[in-house]
């Protein structure tokens, strides 16, 4: 039988001059989104020094890290998430049950040594949990983590539905630490913590298998297991670490404020999803960095700082900035990526 | 080659799915330095032979032996570190990694846990020398063609230190070059002592590049040769388990069809249609009655050319007459009104809901077309889905089946049924026939000869010229996105006449 696509045509030649002929530059668009958001928080930043007298002292910047600490470190846990193309509602809920569980503990005198590990491996069991029933039971991951927030949230509310003071000396020392950086500019553990945690996850994520796993389940899960990846154990261990970071991000609440409630956090995945999305990480999975969210945090923190600056703006405008932004960028993204292709 | 021992051995291998035995002691051998076709029609088994090598399915009864030992390949991973690597048709990779990542993800070169991405470059770039491929090794891997993702994936199976590489299909997406170069890397793994399953529909292929071959049938083994024994209809003969009278039949059929159509009123009329970037301005006049080929390059425009008479994209330039009147083509729905139908290229993607049954694949587009407000009662869709199950002899004749389940050729029916219940006064095929068995393809040949009889116009399209010929009555011929020739198909018009026009793109 001939085929016309395997009869050979003069014209084109051999190997080597087929390669050359294949190989077209095409500038990385995975670095456009996250240049993008940088560009924005230089502007951001300017406007703010041009508008607003103080806005150029270095403490602006510093408190951005200190007040957005918790945000931060739930958002490094969401960004391994969302890279493989899932999501996770229920740090919020993990957050809330965190802090109102540690201050529990702590004010039923359990040692504050027992109390740190107690809650963080907690956070973690209701991240494997919901990483299980998504990879063995195939929910989708808007779905059991959804549930997992109902739950934690519950579990909270039934713990205590009132504030619970902290009074451990470990809590409140922690609490009370300063740390000079420079005449006049201090900021706390929380904020070192929290910086600690991206440098982390960005090692993790470039250099280590579990990190490019990651972005390979993000680019296309069937592939990944065909090329004989662990797709579910890197599935449920991604999930596992947002519910670390979320119990983490709890524990620095519970010390920056010395107290538990089952309220604390709400809402908190969506600040977090926002970031990851502001910060160019795609919400598809595969593409993104964990610098991207930070430079998304920063840019909301920093919304909120212009905002307390203007002083006559009600808080609620940050919201809509964040909103007016999120559909700017999810649009951007999709032109980038559709240009990509 | 000498009498070596088997790098693979499978003996009586049996695999079960509900209600069908896809394989029934099958027997398979593969031997170090050769090029191995699996042949056989499509549901013939050759998928699951496949897969239970590859880790996806488990055997449910006999022996796998690799090297002479007896292995249990319980996953993807497993069925890699025993050494079996696979190179899909689809191509498996992960396009947002880079090209070098792409090769080693998994089995990255670290040091104390880190990767060592210089080192990882490095070797990257050395194996895809030795395939005589020079890549950017840090690009993503969705800035190549498919073709060199093709590369890129064998690159990844041969890096394994695969004894065994199997390639699914790979040619079915490849031009004439790409394939030239993929049978360079396969002669140059072959000496190296790799041992290669080769899969593919095109025949020329399998001979160009196997030494021997196993032909499958109904889940079971049929035969075992060296290439140099068979011929080319022998093999066809063996895998469809009939004389190709079947085919002669046709030849003689269309042959006599031919010769009508002249009085016939056109259907529709093309005036300089196009489309900036996919195809040229172009006049085309089907007439009822009337099978019009379009031939040309992979490529070279065909598919685009039919879209726009279906108004799947929408024409920049020129008009559609139908029945001498201008229609306003702004999409499929208005190509549907005049009864034009499309049976897509892409089957999977575009044509075929594998999740519902047979029967409702083949409703779908009657239903649309009535409106979903009018339902079709039970009994009228049973009646019309028996029907063509019949008259295109859908396997297994089973309406309530879920389409994914059938072979490729039966889902192409499928979707033809799908078009032809909506009596279609234009049916546009696109590549009806490819990657689907000698077999199916030769009744859907006849098919379409038997609807241009009833007078149904029919604008077909196809990579195989030879297809094209014996069906048409007038031949469109497209290069580099142009219709570059109109030929009526006298008796001196054949494959030769056409490759010319093809190649030099001369216009008489």
């Amino acid at each position: 039988m001939t085929t016309m696509d395997m009869t050979p045509v003069t014209k084109d030649g051999g190997g080597p001059e087929l390669n050359k002929r294949r190989r077209v530059y095409k500038p990385n668009t995975k670095y456009i989104p996250i240049l993008a958001t940088l560009f924005l928080l230089v502007v951001m930043y300017s406007t703010g020094v041009a508008n607003y007298r103080n806005f150029d002292d270095p403490s602006v910047i510093v408190n951005l890290f200190r007040d957005n600490a918790v945000l931060l470190v739930v958002a490094v846990g969401m960004t391994f998430v969302i890279l493989t193309g899932g999501i996770d509602l229920s740090v919020g809920a993990v957050i809330s049950l965190t802090t109102i569980l540690t201050a529990t503990l702590l004010k039923a005198d359990w040692p504050p040594l027992v109390v740190l590990p107690a809650v963080l491996l907690l956070g973690a069991l209701i991240g494997a949990g919901q990483g299980a029933v998504i990879h063995f039971f195939k929910v989708e991951p808007f779905i059991a983590t959804l549930a997992g927030l109902f739950l934690a949230r519950g579990a909270a509310l039934t713990i205590n539905d009132e504030s619970v003071p902290i009074r451990d000396d470990m809590w409140r020392e922690i609490s009370d630490f300063r740390i000079v950086l420079a005449d006049g500019v201090v900021t706390k553990p929380i904020a070192i913590i929290a910086i600690l945690s991206v440098l982390a996850a960005a090692a993790v994520l470039a250099w280590t298998r579990f990190g490019r796993n990651v972005y390979a389940i993000g680019g296309n899960a069937d592939s990944a297991l065909l090329m004989g990846l662990p797709v579910g154990r890197t599935r449920i261990a991604v999930y596992t670490l947002s519910g670390f970071c979320a119990a983490l991000g709890g524990v620095l609440f519970s010390i920056n404020s010395t107290s538990g409630w089952a309220l604390q956090g709400n809402g908190m995945e969506l600040d977090a999803i926002a970031a990851c999305v502001i910060g160019g990480v795609l919400l598809t999975g595969g593409s993104g960095f964990v610098w991207g969210t930070l430079l998304g945090v920063l840019v909301t923190g920093l919304i909120r700082t212009i905002i307390n600056f203007q002083g006559d703006l009600n808080a609620a405008w940050s919201r809509i900035i964040i909103g007016v932004l999120l559909f700017a960028f999810i649009v951007m993204q999709r032109l980038v990526t559709r240009k990509a292709k | 080659m000498g009498e070596q021992s088997p790098v693979l051995e499978m003996t009586g291998i049996r695999k079960v799915f509900p209600g069908v035995v896809a394989l029934d002691g099958v027997d398979f051998r593969l031997f170090p330095g050769e090029v191995h076709a699996l042949m056989g029609e499509n549901g013939a088994g050759k998928s699951t032979l496949i897969k239970t090598l590859t880790g996806v399915y488990e055997i449910d009864g006999g022996e796998i032996r690799l090297g002479g030992e007896p292995v249990r390949i319980s996953g993807p991973l497993a069925a890699q570190q025993a050494g079996v690597s696979t190179v899909y048709q689809e191509v498996n990779l992960c396009t947002n990694l880079s090209v070098a990542e792409n090769i080693f993800i998994g089995r990255e070169p670290r040091r104390f846990g880190k990767i060592q991405w210089g080192k990882m470059r490095q070797r990257a770039a050395e194996l895809l020398a030795r395939l005589d491929l020079d890549l950017d090794v840090s690009a993503p891997l969705s800035s190549y063609s498919l073709a060199i993702q093709q590369m890129v994936a064998i690159a990844r199976a041969i890096d394994i230190d695969a004894r065994v590489l199997i390639l699914d299909e790979p040619t079915s997406s490849l031009d004439t070059a790409e394939v030239a170069q993929l049978f360079r890397v396969m002669r140059r793994l072959k000496e190296s002592g790799v041992a290669i399953l080769f899969v593919s529909h095109f025949l020329d292929q399998i001979y160009e590049v196997s030494d021997r071959l196993t032909i499958l049938r109904n889940g079971q083994l049929i035969s075992e040769h060296r290439v140099d024994e068979l011929t080319q209809v022998q093999l066809v003969e063996k895998m469809i388990g009939k004389e190709l009278a079947a085919l002669e039949d046709l030849e003689d059929k269309a042959q006599s069809n031919r010769e009508r159509s002249a009085e016939a009123k056109p259907v529709l009329e093309a005036k300089g249609l196009g489309r900036t970037g996919a195809i040229a301005p172009y006049d085309l006049t089907i007439h009822e009655g009337e099978v019009v080929g379009l031939a040309g390059l992979l490529g070279s425009g065909r598919t685009e050319l039919a879209r726009l008479l279906f108004g799947a994209d929408r024409a920049d330039t020129g008009e559609v007459l139908v029945d001498g009147k201008r229609i306003n083509l702004r999409d499929p729905q208005v190509a549907m009104k005049h009864r034009i139908a499309f049976s897509s290229e892409n089957r999977r993607a575009e044509g075929i809901i594998g999740d519902l049954s047979v029967r409702e694949n083949i409703i779908l587009a009657l239903q649309a077309s009535r409106g979903w407000t009018r339902p079709i009662p039970r009994k009228k869709q049973d009646e019309i889905v028996d029907k063509y199950i019949k008259a295109l002899q859908i396997r297994p004749a089973d309406p309530e089946r879920p389409v994914r389940n059938l072979s490729g050729g039966n889902q192409q029916k499928v979707l033809l049924a799908r078009w032809l219940i909506t009596e279609p006064r234009l049916l546009i095929i696109d590549e009806p026939t490819r990657g689907i068995d000698v077999g199916a393809k030769a009744e859907i040949q006849r098919l379409v000869a038997e609807l241009s009889d009833g007078g149904m116009a029919v604008l077909f399209v196809s990579a195989e010229l030879e297809e094209v010929l014996r069906l048409s009555h007038k031949i469109a011929v497209l290069r580099d996105r142009r219709l570059v020739e109109e030929l009526e198909n006298t008796a001196d018009v054949d494959a030769d006449r056409i490759m010319q026009t093809i190649a030099s793109g001369a216009t008489s």
